[in-house]
């Protein structure tokens, strides 16, 4: 069952230089599945998270022919009615944790904040199930940690944080933004589990955004690959490194491989053809 | 060029108290690159800010080409050592566009030509002229990385602390990174001290590692005892495993 629709999604910013358009007529849908989307620096992939949440800054302005949840087309919907949507069907993890928390709060505030929004409880049940969240990301001393502010959280901490907030309501979607690339493997491992049983106990749909390839083609279902705003192509994660087109196959000879040392790593030649040609259709 | 013995780090005091580095020791050659990898939260990028002087609470000893650091850094350090934040976010100012904070830091450092230097530095990092008047909301996170690897370029360093350099970029432009570290290395014998949790990228740049877990260094090693998967402490092992298990 498709629970998001998007439909010739175009997100554009008006710049000094003209109008810049961040992402250009992009199609695809997502069912209960982990579907990825990879692609260079500025080539659209939080612009494309974010607008299906309506979160573009102004003078930024989004177009779409649909943007349907269940049905529901987003785009209709007026901003109180978007916040419900937010805060309780799809919930985003954004690509700057940091930034995403309250300063001046301390974590375990914010947490218990969130989670009584949701949740008819107690403080007291509120600060356990704060704990118990940041015990289901491996954070090591939740108790210190529900005392401490943002700035005294390492790069993965911070990180951990923000996915233990979003998984709080419970959401149908969660948009992953670059979630786990300040940890390091062994609890990005645990912190992918717990989005994978989001997944296939709750029927959660996720939506992966990452630069991280071998990630991505072990830990997905299908992959959107995007280039200057649009999307050039989409393949079962399985068969990410037997993907076609040239710049898919750019970003991957670009990795540096620990069994095969090299002095310099191949840089991608970019050909204006590949930002012209129209966007291939995520949809199924 | 780097001596570090028996560091010890901590902020707070009390049940808050937390000893994010004890007693360690790394020393790294003038011209080496050194790799620090290790469990989220175990201390790296605190190491990096006791260099920096941005730790308030530390003992041991720091050495930075043959002189000890006291409490305070003068700008004398700051133009031989700069650092390269984790977080591109948090790192910039919001209100200051790339030219200004370019152009800022050339001034800082008492440096001429400035409209030059800027346009050089950004195309170093593989920025074109377009980004220059942008503000950091209106980059990527990969972009805003490159302004702050043009920041800590700009005073030519002859050590640079990389945190986490590259883990907020794409592959292609972290190729374009790396590569432009290793060719500054090669121009001008820089040092790096660099955190990563990403395996292949430290063996791509370095030639040794250190090896944290909960604030210790538990083990040093070369990169080609990397390549060959091996490791002597059982966390080290486990890090290794992992990391090809992906
Ligand atoms: N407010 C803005 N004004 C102008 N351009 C913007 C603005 N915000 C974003 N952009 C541009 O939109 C493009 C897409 O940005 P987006 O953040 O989606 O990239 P991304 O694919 O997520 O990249 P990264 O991997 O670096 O995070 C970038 O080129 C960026 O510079
Ligand atoms: N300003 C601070 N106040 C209190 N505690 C801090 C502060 N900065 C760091 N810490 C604590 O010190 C420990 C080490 O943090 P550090 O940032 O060095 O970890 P790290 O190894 O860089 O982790 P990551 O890979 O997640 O970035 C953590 O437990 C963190 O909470
Ligand atoms: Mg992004
Ligand atoms: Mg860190």
């Amino acid at each position: 069952m498709t629970l998001l629709d998007v439909g010739n999604l175009w997100v554009k910013f008006p710049t000094r230089q003209g109008m810049f358009e961040a992402v250009r007529g992009v199609s695809f849908s997502l069912k209960k599945e982990r579907l990825g989307i990879v692609g260079e620096s500025g080539s659209g992939k939080s612009m494309t998270g974010r607008a299906i949440l309506r979160l573009i800054r102004k003078p930024g302005i989004v177009e779409a022919d649909r943007i349907a949840l269940e049905g529901t087309d987003l785009m209709r919907l007026t901003e109180i009615q978007m916040r419900q949507v937010r805060g309780e069907q799809i919930s985003m993890v954004m690509q700057d944790p940091k930034f995403s928390l309250n300063p001046v709060m301390t974590i375990g505030a914010q947490i218990m904040e969130a989670y009584l929004l949701h949740a008819k409880a107690s403080r007291s049940e509120a600060r356990a199930k704060a704990v118990e969240m940041l015990e289901a990301v491996s954070i090591r001393d939740p108790e210190r940690v529900m005392r401490a502010y943002p700035h005294e959280m390492s790069g993965g901490m911070g990180q951990r944080i923000m996915i233990a907030m979003m998984l709080i309501p419970n959401p149908q979607i969660l948009i992953a933004d670059e979630p786990t690339s300040a940890l390091d493997v062994s609890v990005q491992r645990q912190v992918l589990d717990i989005m994978d049983r989001l997944v296939t106990d709750r029927g959660m749909g996720l939506i992966f955004i990452s630069h991280d390839l071998n990630l991505v083609a072990e830990f997905c279902d299908r992959v959107l690959i995007m280039y200057a705003g649009r999307i050039v192509e989409v393949c079962d994660a399985d068969k990410l490194h037997a993907a076609q087109h040239p710049y898919t196959r750019g970003l991957l000879n670009s990795l540096p491989r620990l069994d095969q040392p090299r002095a310099r790593l191949e840089v991608l030649q970019r050909d204006a053809a590949w930002a012209e040609a129209p966007s291939v259709s995520g949809r199924v | 060029m780097l001596d570090i013995t028996d560091l010890n780090v901590w902020f707070g005091q009390g049940r808050d108290r937390v000893d994010a580095v004890k007693a360690a020791s790394l020393a790294v050659e003038q011209g080496e690159s050194f790799g620090l990898v290790g469990e989220s939260g175990s201390g790296k990028s605190t190491i990096l800010r006791a260099i920096t002087g941005l730790a308030p609470d530390w003992s041991g000893r720091i050495t930075v080409d043959g002189t000890d650091l006291g409490r305070r850094r003068d700008r004398a350090f700051y133009k031989s050592v700069q650092m390269v934040f984790q977080d591109p976010y948090a790192s910039l100012h919001p209100r200051h566009s790339v030219d200004q904070v370019l152009s800022e830091t050339l001034h800082l450092h008492g440096l001429g030509e400035i409209d030059r230097r800027v346009a050089k530095l950004l195309d170093d990092v593989g920025l074109g002229p377009r980004f220059r008047f942008r503000y950091p909301h209106q980059l990527s996170g990969g972009q805003r990385q490159r302004v702050a690897i043009a920041r800590a370029l700009a005073g030519e360093p002859r050590l640079l602390l990389l945190d986490e350099p590259t883990s907020a970029l794409d592959v292609s432009v972290q190729a374009e990174i790396l590569n432009l570290l290793t060719d500054l290395r090669a121009e001008r014998g820089l040092t790096y001290l660099m955190v990563s949790h990403d395996l292949p990228v430290v063996g791509h740049m370095c030639e040794r590692l250190a090896v944290m877990k909960d604030g210790e260094i538990v083990e040093v090693m070369e990169v080609a005892a990397l390549r060959r998967m091996e490791a002597r402490h059982p966390y080290a092992q486990s890090l290794l495993q992992a990391s090809v298990a992906g």
